[in-house]
């Protein structure tokens, strides 16, 4: 596997393990307090229409001229990586709620007990929650997965990361039957960010036509220095926070 | 339309300045290759200027 795969790989894998664990936070909320079935085919038919979206989308992108996939993907991957960067360092700086998964849960769980009484048979509240969350946080990922995969024709490393990420986060719940608080998420969105951002950057020149110095290898240098330069926005964000009084 | 507004407010999010900034900078890096001087700093710079300008927005 070559550096750039392994980036892919590394990318695809943080961001669907991240979506995994606030998708899964979703499920057992309603699952627990309202029973399994329901919640359990929202998920299956959540699955199978991000399974079509990426069906549908993959070989459709692959067939596009690689300068025109490169800008038209390198751009979207650069506004989409952008927003998650700028609330990562927000979140980091303290100027944005950290995303916590018991509190999740448990405003879930709240929702789901305030939803009224559960007929017997199919349980249209625990389908349509467990389907919205699935499909919401799902469309992350399908987007990450296509647009990282076909650029680099390798929607089939892309998709195994995804799978990867997916079934190690499920048996880490199952074996918990709790959210997955500890996981470092906020961290792991950080990283996303900068992937992401980084990635954006190097296809969107390549696609508009500029060679980076190095070829691939400038990813070595925009990866490190774009994280360098985040992190310096979180100590500074932090430091005005400060002097402004205000919690950091 | 309305499908229209959700892919969009799916990629850009609530910060339409930062989605356009990066539409610029890609025309000034293309616009730049076309000459003989190098156009690979542009979306750096672009990238950190945008990052940078985008939370002092978020942050004021």
């Amino acid at each position: 596997m070559s550096a750039a795969e392994l980036a892919l790989f590394l990318s695809v894998f943080l961001a669907c393990a991240v979506e995994a664990v606030e998708a899964l936070t979703i499920v057992l909320a309603v699952g627990v307090t309202r029973g399994w079935s329901s919640a359990l085919a929202g998920v299956g038919a959540a699955v199978a229409v991000l399974a079509a979206v990426v069906g549908a989308l993959g070989p459709a992108l692959t067939e596009l001229p690689i300068d025109v996939l490169r800008l038209t993907i390198g751009g979207l991957l650069l506004v989409f990586g952008l927003q998650w960067l700028r609330k990562a360092i927000l979140r980091a700086a303290g100027l944005k709620a950290i995303h916590d998964e018991q509190a999740a849960f448990d405003q879930e769980t709240a929702q789901a007990r305030a939803a009224g009484h559960r007929h017997a048979g199919f349980d249209g509240y625990s389908f349509t929650i467990a389907f919205k969350g699935v499909l919401l946080e799902g469309l992350e990922v399908a987007f990450i997965v296509l647009t990282f995969g076909a650029n680099q024709h390798h929607v089939g490393i892309a998709a195994a990361a995804a799978g990867l990420a997916v079934a190690m986060v499920l048996t880490a719940g199952i074996a918990a039957r709790a959210p997955l608080a500890r996981v470092p998420e906020n961290t792991m969105k950080f990283a996303v960010g900068v992937m992401l951002t980084s990635f954006g950057m190097f296809w969107g020149a390549e696609g508009a036509g500029a060679g980076w110095p190095a070829g691939d290898a400038a990813l070595l240098v925009i990866i490190p220095v774009l994280a360098a330069a985040s992190i310096a926005m979180v100590r500074r964000l932090q430091g005005a926070a400060r002097a402004a009084g205000e919690p950091a | 339309m309305k499908g229209l507004l959700a892919v969009w407010e799916f990629i850009a999010g609530d910060d339409w300045r930062t989605a356009l900034g990066v539409v610029l900078a890609l025309a000034i890096t293309a616009l730049i290759a076309t000459t003989s001087v190098a156009a690979w700093w542009v979306m750096p710079l672009a990238v950190l200027g945008l990052l940078g300008l985008s939370l002092r927005r978020s942050s004021l």
